[in-house]
């Protein structure tokens, strides 16, 4: 066996803590190792030439590379040695750079421990096996989850490239948050106008299938071989019947049932269509403030259905589909005012969150359009708007940025102002943040034409005083304390992660960070991709982002699918578990421990039963290795003998 | 139900200016069963002027109170005055989370402080541990005519880490406690609203603004009576209320009563019982109508009848409107 062992600098980021040169010399020593050397980038184009180089000249048939994570360069390391004749799974990394150099600053002790760590890749590296990878079929379908407008167009691109559709959406209609808004920044164009068309490609077009007010119960499988449940909650409407003319909405009697399209702004009726432009524009009972169901009798809505659509017996139902790749767009919730109590926590009608306000200015919403409060249905002449209401606050686990309301804030002072001419909106903000192109030059507008007053200081407290709300903040530029009496506050609330998001990561096998965002696979270079291969993110799911930033998402995370979809077959890692059925008892302790049920059993000709592995579905990831008490299940690449030779490597020295 | 103890660190305060809040207190417990513990040779906090000097000197003042108590037979201490509360807590939490404060400032003192004392203020006492259904249990007479606004002060319920309870920006366990006698509280917002505090000497001008705002809040809403259980906002409400008349041309007359002399009318206890005569802003127009719980039911009860027979003929007439109006459809 000849091994080589390449020590990367990697400018100082290693070299700065570690001394390279005395490592290298201390491979030099080990038995099996003939060549070893320090490179100042490794994984750079001549960096990568030399191993290639070392590997012809010296004859040398496993590589070790010291340098950054392996999730990093792995891959890069293994396609060099195998252009180079050998196979891929005759490199091993060891992480000198995160483990090693960026934590410790004395270069005596990490030196030692770099060598260590070195020793452990060489060791394993010499009980290395070939290993080599299957090609399975890829099922060429996608799955997107959630139907705002990041999915949207993430199904939309993805239909248009010729690939087959399946959209999931939560509630009864798609379009998300952005088709509750009214205009839009910085354009003020008309949100339903632009969205309400590409809604309708969505339902009319032929490659994508979707649901409606269903959701996702199971994911099984793995990249390219996906099975799928999705739940169809009961609708109680048979909507092959419904024709969404809105009768039965008409003539409920039940008045008082919340109204979550419009958060909570109007009430609805128990049996409703969300919005005028809903899609699909079908009817949906809730049971929860529904007669027939709270008190046993009404039955009036079936009574005037002429289609006889409804249904009160209705049950969810569980639909089989089987897709390729995933898109998860599920977007983003938003903090309610019971998170305030020094603004009244809900107490005071007249203080309300921006996207109530998004549904009093919108044309469609209970208000037909015309700014009215809710306590007495009158005119606002003073608006207040709190920014960071919640943003920006550890206290109450927001410490980041919502992203868009700045922006918000000033497009709805702008409207307040063109609704309302003789009016005057205050902004208390901490800063203003418009970053995006044509941002800056429109919170200016909002302030310069429109004459919004922004007053820069926090909001104490708000508090009614006869008709009126009186905020009280402070004006940290003029160093006072200042009040200002409103009719309407109007508080834009933090952005958090959609309700249920970590339940969804789990299902999805992808992760999601402290406040429930999904994380991506690369901040910077992998945006859209996460670390689960097949699984692809889009829109406000991974974070807070505003409509150009969500739809760019949505492509982007098309295109990754369209491009892993161009090839027919893709390759399986070789690194998974497998049964020595001359060692298995039978026992199948593995069979009930494998989470992703991989293992299955296996009756032999002789009629002894063992454990099977199905090679598709095991995902590497070691759990029964320890569960198995006889050693006879092994992951490859990871098998005992390997990682005990590691260990013996320093317990030796 | 078993008698709790409770040790009962009283404070200058209700030894002095806030005597009837003692008094109150000691009865009120006593009715509902709670034995309170005089803490043998206590002495002064330390109050506002030693924390604004020297912290540790400050915690020494508290701790020599709080290993008195440790030697005692409870460990929990009840302390109605929010100022001496935050002290002793504030102590207590520092010297409990910081080995190095804790060995500074037993190094002060003749016994060392152990960290085992819990402090709970009065209310919390009795909103928590003998919750409200004892406290309405003993009721013995209703106030009619009391509508009332509870007024918490800044530092009962803040900051949040020290005070660790209720909530600090909306508290509401004085108005439960008011409510499960049976009497009227009302939605007050400015509830932790500043009264100026001991500012009352140096800045007179400012608290008559500050204690301004209170009341005209409190009248706005439709109050009769203000709660308090601090013995400095009580002072600066009621008797600087005559001063802000003055300087600020308004003319209060709004009685501000701790809530345990509340709970003491609701309790049947005399209003010479409960130092009443100590308020500046005399209540007795509202105690006048006073009246045992078992006649004001009887009272409610004709009220009722009488009122029902229009009542009932008006329900008939609407109900089959409705079920018309569902046929209908
Ligand atoms: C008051 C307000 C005003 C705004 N104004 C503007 C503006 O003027 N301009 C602008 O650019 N941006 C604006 N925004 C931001 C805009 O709303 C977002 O950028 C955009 O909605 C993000 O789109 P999305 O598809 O990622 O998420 P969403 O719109 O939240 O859509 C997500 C969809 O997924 C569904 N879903 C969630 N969970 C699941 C699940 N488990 N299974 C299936 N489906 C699920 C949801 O029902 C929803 O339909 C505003 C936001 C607010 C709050
Ligand atoms: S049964 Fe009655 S209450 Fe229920 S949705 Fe139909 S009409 Fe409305
Ligand atoms: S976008 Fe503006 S208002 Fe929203 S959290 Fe960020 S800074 Fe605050």
């Amino acid at each position: 066996m000849r091994v080589g062992v390449f020590i990367c600098h990697c400018g100082n980021n290693i070299a700065g803590t570690v001394d390279v040169a005395r490592v290298a010399a201390e491979m030099r020593k080990l038995p099996g190792v003939v060549y070893a050397t320090n490179y100042m980038y490794t994984c750079s184009e001549p960096g990568q030439e030399e191993i290639k180089q070392a590997i012809r000249k010296e004859g040398l048939d496993r590589i070790v590379v010291a340098a950054c994570s392996p999730r990093m360069h792995e891959n890069t390391f293994r396609k060099t040695i195998e252009k180079a004749g050998l196979n891929r799974y005759f490199l091993e990394m060891a992480n000198i750079r995160e483990h090693i150099s960026w934590i410790g600053e004395d270069k005596e002790l990490n030196t030692n421990k770099a060598i260590e760590a070195v020793k452990m890749a060489v060791a394993k590296v010499m009980n290395n096996k070939p290993l080599y990878s299957s090609s399975f079929k890829v099922n060429k379908r996608v799955l997107v989850i959630g139907g705002g407008v990041a999915g949207m167009q993430a199904a939309l691109d993805c239909a248009d490239g010729g690939l087959d559709v399946v959209l999931v959406e939560k509630s009864p209609s798609i379009g998300g948050m952005m088709s509750r808004l009214d205009k839009t920044f910085p354009t003020i164009d008309c949100s339903i106008c632009i969205l309400g068309p590409k809604m309708v490609d969505v339902v009319q077009h032929e490659k994508i299938k979707l649901y409606a007010y269903s959701e996702i119960d199971e994911i099984k499988g793995y990249v390219g071989n996906y099975q799928i449940k999705i739940r169809k909650k009961a609708t109680y409407v048979d909507w092959s019947k419904c024709t969404g003319c809105g009768a039965c909405m008409e003539k409920c009697p039940t008045r008082n049932a919340y109204d979550h399209f419009n958060f909570g702004v109007a009430t609805t009726r128990a049996i409703n269509i969300p919005f005028p432009q809903a899609i699909p524009k079908k009817a949906k009972i809730d049971p929860e403030f529904c007669r027939q169901f709270t008190k046993g009798k009404c039955g009036v809505c079936a009574k005037i259905c002429p289609t006889g659509a409804i249904n009160y017996e209705m049950k969810d139902e569980i639909v089989a589909e089987d897709v390729g790749a995933i898109i998860v767009a599920t977007g983003y919730g938003l903090f309610d005012l019971d998170k305030f109590p020094e603004y009244g926590a809900g107490r005071y009608p007249d203080v309300i969150t921006g996207i109530q306000y998004e549904r009093i200015l919108n044309a469609s919403g209970p208000t037909s359009g015309h700014i009215l409060r809710p306590s007495d249905q009158t005119e606002p002449k003073t608006v207040v708007f709190v920014s960071c209401a919640g943003s920006r606050d550890k206290s109450l686990g927001v410490p980041y940025c919502s992203n868009f309301c700045c922006m918000y804030i000033a497009k709805q002072a702008i409207l307040t102002k063109d609704h309302i001419p003789d009016s005057q909106s205050y902004v208390f903000y901490m800063d203003i943040r418009s970053n995006g192109k044509g941002y800056d030059e429109f919170t200016r507008r909002a302030q310069e034409e429109y004459g919004a007053k922004y007053i820069r200081g926090r909001v104490a407290k708000i508090y009614p005083k006869g008709k009126k709300m009186v905020v009280r903040g402070a004006d940290t530029l003029l160093g006072t304390q200042v009040e200002v009496e409103a009719d309407l506050v109007v508080l834009a609330t933090a952005v958090i992660s959609a309700p249920g998001a970590a339940g969804m990561a789990e299902k999805l096998h992808i992760s999601y960070d402290t406040f429930g965002f999904y994380v991506e696979s690369h901040p910077k270079l992998r945006p859209v991709e996460t670390n689960t291969s097949g699984v692809y993110l889009a829109g406000a799911c991974q974070g807070p982002k505003d409509i150009p930033a969500s739809v760019g998402q949505g492509s982007a995370a098309a295109s990754k699918v369209l491009s892993l979809f161009s090839k027919d077959m893709l390759e399986s890692d070789p690194a998974i578990a497998q049964v020595n059925i001359n060692a298995c008892v039978g026992c199948l302790k593995c069979v009930k421990t494998c989470p992703f049920q991989a293992i299955k059993e296996e009756v032999l000709r002789n009629g002894r039963k063992v454990a099977k592995v199905i090679e598709t579905v095991c995902a590497g990831c070691g759990v029964c290795t320890s569960t198995c008490p006889c050693g006879a299940i092994q992951l490859q690449h990871f098998t005992d003998n390997q990682l005990l030779a590691e260990v013996n490597a320093i317990c030796q020295s | 139900m078993a008698e709790k103890e409770y040790a009962y660190y009283s404070g200058c305060s209700l030894e002095g200016t806030a005597k009837e809040y003692d008094t109150s207190l000691r009865l009120v417990m006593k009715t509902l069963g709670v034995k309170l513990a005089e803490i043998p040779d206590w002495s002064c906090c330390g109050s506002t002027p030693a924390h604004t000097v020297d912290h540790v000197f400050a915690a020494a003042l508290a701790a020599r109170n709080l290993a008195i108590i440790e030697k005692m037979n409870t460990h929990t201490v009840t302390v109605p005055c929010p100022s001496c509360l935050t002290v002793l807590k504030k102590a207590h939490i520092g010297m409990t989370t910081d080995e190095s404060f804790k060995n500074e400032v037993n190094a002060l003192l003749d016994e060392p402080y152990e960290g085992k004392v819990t402090a709970k203020s009065s209310l919390q006492v009795i909103y928590e541990d003998i919750g409200l259904e004892a406290i309405a249990d003993r009721v013995t007479h209703a106030l009619p005519d009391l509508k009332v606004v509870a007024y918490y002060g800044c530092i009962l319920n803040r900051p949040p880490d020290i005070a660790q309870f209720d909530d600090p920006e909306n508290p509401v366990a004085m108005d439960k406690v008011i409510s499960a006698l049976g009497i009227e509280v009302l939605d007050y917002a400015f509830k932790t609203e500043c009264c100026g505090a001991a500012f009352g000497v140096p800045k007179r001008a400012m608290v008559n603004e500050l204690t301004h705002k209170i009341l005209s809040m409190a009248i706005d809403v439709g109050a009769n009576c203000i709660a308090v259980a601090c013995p400095l906002c009580q002072q600066n409400l009621d008797l600087r209320q005559e001063q802000v008349n003055q300087t600020m041309g308004s003319s209060f007359n709004i009685p501000v009563l701790y809530f345990t002399q509340i709970m003491g009318l609701a309790y049947g206890y005399s209003p010479d019982d409960l130092e009443m005569d100590k308020l500046v802003v005399g209540a007795d127009h509202l105690i006048r109508s006073r009246i045992p719980v078992e006649e004001y039911r009887k009272m409610k009860e004709a009220e009722a009848a009488a009122a029902k027979k229009p009542a009932k003929a008006k329900e008939m007439k609407e109900e089959p409107k409705e079920t018309a109006k569902a046929e209908e459809n």
